[in-house]
């Protein structure tokens, strides 16, 4: 934007302003880091800005883990599973993977019962949250600290 | 060749709830790797997974680069019929592998 | 961490002149020493992911291969039956070469002298799936090493290998598996170091591997240039291996962290 902008000055002094914010922007980190959306914005992008409320939603991953390449998780919710009320869809985020995404599980009455395992990758120690999507239109959610434990030795990649 | 691992029990009550499990073998590569050449191996992950009782969805799910490799999921469904349960397993490319499993519900 | 990386390197010299094989009573499984959630899924089939590789390693089997077009199944028949306990007694001695043999090394040997099909290499996805699938075939038969004479100078040399320093950090495998397994190295146990379920899902690999892989692994950690896959050396580190985890029982596929 800065750049833009100072490319409409003539003089010299304009110039070297563009110079200094092309640096600038060569010196930040990939793009791709820098548009990770934060937690929250990401549970907004999933709800569409519906508030969302603590409760119903039970949410099982080990406080600590051995490798953060394969976390067991199971996300629980209270609901009769019934044609009328039911859980429509689970989602899974993380604080500080490189995507902020996880998984988006669609479930409906047929499912029986509200409950779904997977397993996935934590970049490092983090906050999870999941998120269940009801019938009637309302979110709930729970989130979970896991603090994931380094190997001692890595593996050469040749 | 497709390397696909499902649990379904082979018979059932009618109403009763079942316990599914699923797993594919596929690296779900991020794209945030890099190889030993020090060349970034590019993304290729399983998209989109579901399944089908006789014909009609009762579950699916989106993956993300976050989900382990030879991604598992389980999950539940009510046994109506005697019939098939179909998986399917969508990658970046669109590439589909299926599985399958008969239940008999009495 | 709960340990200085440093400290621990400290306390692994320190245990390096008193390293004592492991008595009989005490040899443990790396199972063991995983956690309750790892285990979990190492026990059960329908969640273990080295099931795909033994899955795979089935139809294998059964498939026609190499200018005989004859599959495994065509001389072995039932691996449920030919193959139960095979893995156990691995490696063994092979007259053909003369030289001992390792089970990977084996099923390639079958299949390019008598299915006259090319050689699988080491780590590819088709000879960790047909290994899997024989190893798996021996799950909870106890370790069998063969009490055969043929052997004894590979396995001689295979624990001299064991308790020799190497690398940059100058330890031993004794070091570590034999002196310090109930330490731990960062967040990681050392544990014992035993073969009971290869090739294994390992979770940091996020994939299936031999004990070939395995050992190279822990080679580049202590900074030494790791042997070749398929060497004598590996070989002999197998039959060692095996000798001091006799009576563990089979786990193939095995899950680690």
């Amino acid at each position: 934007m800065s750049v833009a902008k100072h490319k409409f000055r003539v003089g010299r002094r304009g110039l070297i302003l563009v110079g200094g914010a092309g640096l600038l922007v060569l010196a930040l980190p990939p793009a791709r880091a820098l548009t990770r959306p934060s937690l929250q914005e990401a549970v907004n992008g999933f709800t569409g800005g519906t508030p969302v409320e603590t409760g119903k939603v039970k949410l099982d991953v080990p406080p600590l883990v051995e490798n953060g390449n394969a976390v067991g998780v199971t996300v629980t919710v209270e609901s009769p599973m019934t044609a009328g009320d039911h859980v429509r869809r689970i989602a899974l985020f993380n604080e500080k993977n490189p995507q902020a995404d996880v998984a988006v599980f669609t479930l409906g009455s047929r499912a029986g019962r509200a409950r779904i395992a997977t397993r996935i990758r934590l970049a490092t120690s983090q906050t999870l949250i999941a998120v269940a999507e009801l019938s009637d239109g309302s979110y709930w959610s729970s989130s979970a600290n896991v603090i994931v434990t380094l190997a001692a030795c890595i593996e050469d990649l040749s | 060749m497709s390397r696909t691992l499902v649990s379904v029990p082979k018979t059932a009550r009618a109403g009763e709830v079942i316990d599914i499990r699923a797993m594919i073998a596929h690296p779900m590569e991020t794209g945030y790797r890099m190889g030993p050449n020090g060349q970034a191996i590019p993304r290729k992950i399983i998209r989109h997974f579901a399944c089908d009782y006789d014909g009609e969805e009762v579950f699916s799910a989106e993956f993300h680069p976050a989900m382990s490799a030879n991604p598992f999921v389980a999950f539940s469904t009510v046994a109506t019929k005697t019939g098939t349960l179909t998986f399917r397993w969508t990658d970046d490319d669109g590439k589909v592998e299926t599985a399958s499993a008969e239940i008999a519900v009495s | 961490m709960r340990f200085p990386l440093a400290f621990a390197a400290a306390q692994l010299c320190a245990g390096i002149a008193v390293a004592q094989e492991i008595p009989p009573s005490e040899r443990r499984s790396g199972t063991n020493f995983m956690s309750a959630e790892t285990q979990a899924i190492q026990a059960d089939d329908g969640s273990n992911p080295g099931m795909l590789w033994v899955l795979q390693g089935g139809s294998l089997w059964d498939e026609p291969a190499g200018a005989s077009r004859r599959s495994c199944a065509s001389c072995h028949g039932e691996a449920a039956t030919s193959m139960r306990g095979v893995a156990a007694r691995y490696p063994a001695f092979d007259a053909a070469s003369g030289a001992s043999i390792d089970l990977a090394g084996k099923i390639d040997q079958c299949r390019m002298t008598r299915q006259h099909a090319t050689s699988l290499p080491r780590e590819s996805e088709e000879l960790l799936g047909l290994t899997a699938y024989v190893g798996h075939q021996s799950r909870g038969m106890p370790i069998a090493p063969p009490d055969d004479a043929r052997l004894d100078a590979a396995r001689a040399e295979g624990k001299r290998l064991f308790q020799t320093r190497m690398g940059q950090l100058d330890l031993s495998c004794s070091s570590c598996h034999d002196a310090n397994w109930r330490g731990r190295l960062g967040g990681s146990a050392v544990t014992q170091a035993h073969p009971t379920g290869y090739p294994i899902y390992r979770l940091e690999w996020q994939t299936i591997g031999s004990l070939q892989r395995r050992m190279r692994g822990c080679m580049v950690g202590v900074r030494a240039e790791p042997f070749a896959y398929g060497s004598a050396e590996f070989v002999a580190l197998e039959l060692y291996l095996a000798e001091r985890a006799a009576g563990l029982a089979i786990e193939t596929p095995a899950v680690r962290p």
